[in-house]
C-alpha cells in the first residue's frame, strides 16, 4: 500500500470557505453586515448594500423556496467547467435560485434536471454530494438543492 | 448649451468576415460615416473607441491617419459603443470641441463568450460545477417573469420571428433568412425555456457615428439628427445580473430603468413620443422584458403587444427594425451604436424594405450588458 496516497484525504469541499464540511449538519457560509442586517453569499469582507466592513460570518439555512429555475442544455465550456462528462455522456442538470427566509438567494445546482418537475416557490433542501474525484484520487464534495419530498 | 447632432453614420455589416480584422471593419465604418457626411478625417478633433476582442481602438489611427487627435479608448463590457457615444456627447456639450467621432468594431472567436469567474473575484468552484454561464442567467430572469407576469413560451418565440424577419430587410445584418415559428419553437432547448434561435451569438463588425455641435452642423450638407439624451447607468445593490452568486432578497429595478428614466428626462419627452426603438435582444426573453423596463408597456402586457404585432416594423412601436442582436449577432464593441445607426437610417427614411412607416422623428436606443449597465439615447430629426 503506498502510504502516501493511503495518506490523502478521501473527500475535500470544493472550496472550503463556501460550507462547513465535513460536519454532522454541514451548511453552506455566508455572512451578515451588522450594520444594515443584509446576508451575502459567499461570505465577504463587507456589506455590498452600505460598504459597512463590520460583517460577520455565519451560517445559513439549509431550507427555501425555489425562486428561479432553468435546466443547462449543452456541456459548459471547460474551462471553467471542470464536471467529469463528454459531449456523449452529458446530461441536463437543474440550475436555480433558492430563497433562503430572511437571508438570501442563493444560486445552486438542481438535484432534478426536468422542468416539469420544478416550480417557483416550491420548497427545496440542501444536499451534500461528490461533484468529481480528483488528480489525487479525494472525492470533491459540492452542494446542490433538490426539492422536499 | 449646443445641441448635439449627429451628422454622419457608417456601418461594416455585421456577421462574419473572414480575412478582415476588427480594426479594419472599424475604420472601414469611420470612412463610411465621414463621407456619410462630407468630411475628412482630418477633420475630427476627437474620438472615443472601443472593441473587447478586437485590438485597440486608438490604432485605427495608424489606418486612418495620424492627425494628432484625442483619442480616448472606451472599454465598457457590453455598452461599449454606448459608453463611446455618450463620451462623445458630452465632449461637444462641454463645448470642448465641436466634431468628433464615436466608434466601435469587434470581431469575436465563434462559439460562447469566454468566462473566468476568478478574474470577476468570484470563486473557482462557480466555474467548476458549471454555473457561470450568461444563458443561465437570462433563462432564469424571463422565467421568473413569465412566472409573475404570464408571459407564454409563445410570445418568445415570436419576438424571435420578428427580428429574424426583420433582419432579413437589412443589408448590414448577418442573418437574413427568415425563421419560421415551427423552426424556432422546435430548435434545441439551450437553457430552459429559452432555445437555440432565441438566443444571439458572438460575431464581427465596425460601426462609426459623427457627430457635431448643431452650430457646426448647420455648416454641413446633410440634414442633421438631434441627440436628445444619452445616458449610461450602472447597477445598484438588490438588481438581478449575470453572474450573481447570492442574490438580495430586497429587489431594486435594473439598470436599464434608470437609464431610461434619466434619458427621458433629459429630452423632456416620454415613451409614448417614441416611434421607433431598439431595444437590447440578447434573446428574446430580453427584448420582451425591456419593453417593460424602459417604459414602452407595463409589465405582462407584452403578451399582448407581441400577439398583435405592435413592435413589428407595421405595428404602433417598431422594435429592432434591423433585426436586433439576433439577427446582427454582438460584437461588443460595435452593438450600441448599430442600434444608433439604425434608428438614424429609420428617422432618414433611409430604411428602404424595412422602413417604418409615418414618417418618425423620434427614436431610441437601448443597450444592455454584463455586468449590469445600460446606455440609452433618445434621437428626434
Ligand atoms: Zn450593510
Amino acid at each position: 500500500m503506498n502510504q502516501r496516497g493511503a495518506a490523502k484525504a478521501l473527500h475535500k469541499p470544493i472550496d472550503p470557505k463556501l460550507f462547513t464540511w465535513p460536519s454532522s449538519n454541514p451548511r453552506l457560509l455566508g455572512s451578515r453586515c451588522n450594520n444594515c442586517g443584509t446576508t451575502s453569499f459567499p461570505s465577504q469582507t463587507s456589506c455590498p448594500r452600505c460598504c459597512s466592513e463590520d460583517v460577520t460570518p455565519c451560517e445559513l439555512a439549509t431550507r427555501g423556496t425555489l425562486w428561479s429555475f432553468t435546466i443547462q442544455g449543452f456541456l459548459p465550456k471547460s474551462p471553467p467547467y471542470a464536471g467529469e462528462e463528454t459531449a456523449a455522456t452529458f446530461q441536463p442538470y437543474g440550475v436555480g435560485y433558492v430563497e433562503l427566509p430572511d437571508q438570501v438567494r442563493v444560486v445552486s445546482r438542481l438535484k432534478v434536471s426536468s422542468p416539469e418537475e420544478l416550480e417557483i416557490g416550491m420548497d427545496m433542501e440542501l444536499v451534500f454530494e461528490p461533484f468529481r474525484v480528483d488528480e489525487d484520487g479525494a472525492e470533491i464534495i459540492s452542494y446542490a438543492f433538490r426539492p422536499v419530498a | 448649451m449646443t445641441d448635439v447632432a449627429i451628422v454622419g453614420i457608417g456601418i461594416h455589416p455585421f456577421g462574419r468576415t473572414d480575412g478582415v480584422s476588427g480594426l479594419e471593419q472599424g475604420a472601414f465604418a469611420v470612412r463610411q460615416a465621414l463621407r456619410d457626411c462630407g468630411l475628412e478625417w482630418s477633420d475630427m478633433q476627437f474620438a472615443y473607441g472601443g472593441s473587447s476582442a478586437a485590438g485597440n481602438a486608438d490604432s485605427l489611427v495608424n489606418s486612418l491617419g495620424l492627425t494628432g487627435l484625442q483619442f480616448i479608448n472606451v472599454a465598457n463590457g457590453c455598452a461599449t459603443g454606448g459608453s463611446a457615444l455618450q463620451s462623445a456627447y458630452m465632449a461637444i456639450k462641454s463645448g470642448m470641441f465641436d466634431l468628433g467621432v464615436a466608434v466601435g468594431f469587434d470581431k469575436h472567436p465563434r462559439g460562447a463568450f469566454a468566462v473566468e469567474p476568478e478574474k470577476m473575484g468570484l470563486g473557482k468552484w462557480y466555474g467548476d460545477v458549471g454555473l457561470a454561464l450568461t444563458t443561465q442567467f437570462f433563462a432564469m430572469k424571463i422565467q421568473k417573469y413569465m412566472h409573475d407576469f404570464g408571459i407564454s413560451e409563445a410570445t418568445l418565440v415570436k419576438v424571435a420571428e420578428k427580428n429574424y424577419g426583420n433582419g432579413a430587410l437589412a443589408p448590414h445584418a448577418w442573418r437574413k433568412t427568415p425563421l419560421t415559428y415551427d423552426q424556432i419553437a422546435t430548435s434545441p432547448m439551450i437553457s430552459h425555456p429559452l432555445r437555440k434561435y432565441m438566443f444571439c451569438s458572438p460575431a464581427e463588425g465596425g460601426c462609426a457615428i459623427v457627430l457635431a455641435s448643431a452650430e457646426k452642423a448647420r455648416q454641413l450638407s446633410t440634414q442633421p439628427l438631434f441627440l436628445k439624451g444619452a445616458i449610461v447607468r450602472t447597477r445598484h445593490f438588490g438588481s438581478f445580473e449575470v453572474f450573481t452568486q447570492g442574490q438580495a432578497l430586497e429587489q431594486a429595478p435594473s439598470p436599464s430603468v434608470d437609464a431610461s428614466k434619466a434619458t427621458f428626462e433629459m429630452a423632456g419627452i416620454g415613451p409614448e413620443d417614441i416611434q421607433v426603438a431598439q431595444l437590447q435582444d440578447t434573446e428574446s426573453g430580453a427584448e420582451t422584458m425591456h419593453m417593460a423596463e424602459n417604459g414602452f408597456c407595463a409589465d405582462g402586457d407584452q403578451e399582448k403587444w407581441i400577439r398583435e404585432g405592435y413592435t413589428r416594423i407595421d405595428g404602433r412601436l417598431p422594435v429592432n427594425t434591423d433585426g436586433g442582436c439576433l439577427a446582427n449577432g454582438e460584437p461588443v464593441g460595435a452593438s450600441g451604436l448599430r442600434q444608433v445607426y439604425e434608428v438614424c437610417v429609420q428617422l432618414r427614411g433611409q430604411g428602404g424594405a424595412r422602413q417604418v412607416g409615418n414618417d418618425p422623428k423620434v427614436g431610441y436606443t437601448h443597450v444592455y450588458g454584463a455586468p449590469g449597465l445600460s446606455g440609452c439615447t433618445i434621437i428626434s430629426r
